[in-house]
């Protein structure tokens, strides 16, 4: 028999917005679970908006967060200025409130390498999204080590998918973050996909959390779906690492209500009858239950709430369709710091090619 | 550290970091061993000692690791020179450099950078286990946004290193294990940086052009002593910088002398030298006298110790590529 290990289990509110516990003492403050409701929805339009984008042409290939809002925006909602995240490909609702614009993550999946240079200063430092599969999770135990280095009370915070989990990179970054006890929050948005492999084949352990256990450290589960079980867990994994007292590694149970991107196609591989019963679990509803059984939430305030927001990313979309085309030169201006000399004809090799390609008169 | 006492490209390479460190409180070192044991080659003495635990740090044993926290590092405005302790082991970090290290200015418009700096020994020639010879520069030269440097002199180890640490761009730095204990020289600690862009031109010469780096030099040189003695007039080129390629010194100087040999001890189907002679052919096509030849490893892996002889170019091997460009119609 494998050696059972009981890791903590969070949850507040059940898919029907029901208390299963009393809540935290910091969740009476309605002011602050309408904006957590707020920014999740906004989350959810800006994402389905941008998947439409797509549909429509306007974009390319997008990874949409639908299903997964509570994640992003509890984390958001936490996290400092000075912290710095370092996230994957599936983060939109915690790099807006991280800072990072809508027009500038149109950009980014629009084709254009600005969308990953963040014009606000508070993400001055946070990484763009990570492609190349649980890589990010080293890349923070770095910016972490930094922190310690330096003696400053600063958290990375990195987040990453099931599928992750599986890779050697997580696990290395685990391994080092407890050998080193660095200020590090590892989040795995556990959605049961990693494009078509279910969770129950990509690892034989009971919970991913436990992996945590054989690097020395705290690991747990949360139901990524409750927002307020999510801002409860990594509110104590925040203060902790900020503490200096280690990393954390908390694993939100959730469910990737859309495809793995817009190039992807989950029917072929997903029973409907699943997706139907995840639709019943989702966060929005659940939340919102909540807010409307305790007087908080009503349907005109919702009304207000979705013109607000259809407002707010008609504004981002017409800010991203002004953004003009990169000159060529771009393509060279960042590789080095400066271009090195010795390279100077590949330079106007480029030249030569952009101007026949403006010029209509493709050649290659 | 007299100024007149002759050191070895190891021990210029010790005294590199030491200065680096010395000079800029950014500077941090992590790898394998390289702490406490001041590395299995002795590369990173005295540094643990001298700058203390938070700035030389000892790493658990994997290598993807120390790639992707010297990332993190990196991005966060440290200086690390992360070590790997054998070019044979550093395929696990490939990712890391590849597509992060190599990209991390690019893909954010320079918002974040990558200032880092791979040390790795390389190369045959030193009866070491199996996968501890590697020389695998042609695969980092490949990548857009590396710098790679081959140092094959104390002096150059040590103000290439220096450069290296300074450059704003990551940089990989192989150290040919087979000098490191080899012809040691003066190198003067004054903290004096080579370019990174440029070939050394070791011996000037009329009548053929030797293209070299690394461990190879060592033989080359030999050679071209040799053929000095026939009377033949050879210049002698140390690469040094493999990317991005010093070409317009190479191509000056085949343009005199009409002929050339590489020399270049990994194996031959696209190594670095193929860069190289297509590059001579593009520029200097009319002024050759004779084809372009390359001494090579051949296209294998680097045989266990009792055959590693045959693996490295060895001086008659170059010789005898010499005659057949000098006879050459």
């Amino acid at each position: 028999m494998p050696n059972k290990i009981d890791l903590p289990y969070t949850r507040y509110l059940d898919p029907a917005g029901q208390p299963v516990q009393p809540l935290p003492a910091w969740a009476s403050d309605f002011a602050l679970l309408t904006r957590l409701y707020r920014q999740m929805q906004l989350t959810r339009l800006f994402d389905l908006k941008t998947v439409a984008l797509q549909r429509t042409g306007r974009i390319g290939t997008y990874a949409p967060c639908l299903g997964q809002e509570a994640i992003g925006v509890a984390l958001g909602s936490l996290m400092q200025a000075e912290d710095v995240l370092v996230p994957y490909y599936r983060d939109t609702g915690l790099q807006l409130l991280r800072g990072v614009r809508m027009e500038e993550i149109l950009l980014y999946w629009g084709g254009d390498e600005r969308g990953s240079a963040y014009a606000d200063p508070a993400v001055a430092e946070d990484f763009p999204l990570c492609v190349p599969i649980a890589t990010q999770a080293l890349h923070a135990c770095g910016v972490a080590s930094a922190f310690k280095i330096r003696g400053q009370h600063r958290v990375a915070v990195t987040t990453c998918g099931d599928g992750a989990t599986s890779k050697g990179d997580f696990l290395e970054a685990l391994n080092v973050a407890g050998a080193w006890q660095l200020p590090v929050v590892f989040v795995v948005n556990n959605n049961q996909w990693a494009i078509s492999v279910p969770r129950r084949i990509q690892c034989g352990a009971p919970t991913l959390a436990q992996k945590a256990i054989g690097a020395g450290f705290a690991g747990e589960q949360v139901d990524g779906n409750d927002v307020v079980a999510v801002y409860e867990r990594f509110a104590q994994a925040l203060e902790r690492a900020r503490q200096g007292k280690g990393p954390v590694l908390l694993e939100c149970l959730s469910y990737r209500l859309g495809d793995h991107t817009t190039a992807d196609d989950a029917t072929r591989y997903r029973p409907a009858e699943e997706v139907k019963q995840a639709w019943q679990e989702e966060p929005i509803k659940r939340l919102q239950a909540y807010l409307v059984a305790q007087g908080q939430w009503d349907e005109s305030r919702e009304q207000a709430l979705i013109a607000d927001c259809q407002a707010q990313l008609q504004a981002a979309v017409l800010a991203y369709e002004a953004i003009g085309q990169q000159p060529a030169e771009s393509a060279m201006d960042y590789v080095y710091a400066q271009w090195p000399a010795a390279l100077a004809d590949q330079r106007e090799l480029l030249q030569a090619r952009a101007a026949r390609q403006l010029n209509g008169g493709r050649h290659d | 550290m007299t100024e007149q006492k002759k050191i070895t490209l190891l021990e210029a390479v010790n005294l590199a970091l030491h200065r680096a460190m010395l000079e800029d409180a950014n500077v941090v070192m992590l790898g394998e061993d390289i702490g406490v044991n001041g590395g299995v080659f002795r590369a990173t003495q005295g540094l643990r000692e001298r700058f203390g635990f938070k700035r030389v740090l000892d790493t658990p044993l994997a290598e993807a690791m120390i790639a992707g926290v010297s990332v993190g590092m990196a991005a966060q405005g440290l200086k690390p020179v992360m070590e790997i302790q054998f070019l044979g082991f550093i395929y696990a970090a490939m990712e890391h450099l590849v597509s992060h290290a190599s990209r991390l200015r690019n893909r954010t418009r320079g918002r974040l950078s990558c200032p880092l700096v791979v040390r790795s020994p390389m190369g045959a020639g030193i009866r070491a286990p199996e996968h501890h010879s590697e020389s695998t520069e042609a695969l980092f030269a490949h990548i857009p946004g590396l710098r790679v440097l081959v140092p094959s002199s104390p002096a150059r180890a040590y103000g290439l290193l220096l450069a290296a640490i300074d450059d704003p761009d990551p940089v990989i730095f192989l150290e040919p294990t087979r000098l490191y204990r080899m012809n040691p020289q003066v190198v003067v600690d004054d903290g004096r940086r080579l370019p990174l862009d440029s070939c050394f031109t070791l011996r000037e010469g009329q009548d053929i052009t030797l293209i070299s780096w690394g461990g190879s030099v060592h033989e080359t040189l030999q050679a071209a002593a040799q053929l000095e003695q026939r009377g033949v007039s050879v210049e002698v080129i140390d690469v040094a910088c493999i990317k991005p390629l010093d070409l317009d010194t190479l191509e000056a100087s085949v343009r005199k002398t009409g002929r050339a040999v590489i020399i270049h001890e990994a194996p031959r189907s696209c190594g670095v030298g193929a860069e190289i002679a297509a590059s001579l052919y593009e520029r200097a096509l009319l002024d050759l006298q004779a084809p372009i030849v390359r001494v090579t490893a051949p296209d294998i892996p680097p045989p266990l110790y009792r055959l590693e002889q045959l693996y490295i170019p060895a001086v008659e091997d170059i010789l005898a590529a010499c005659d057949s460009t000098l006879n050459y119609a």
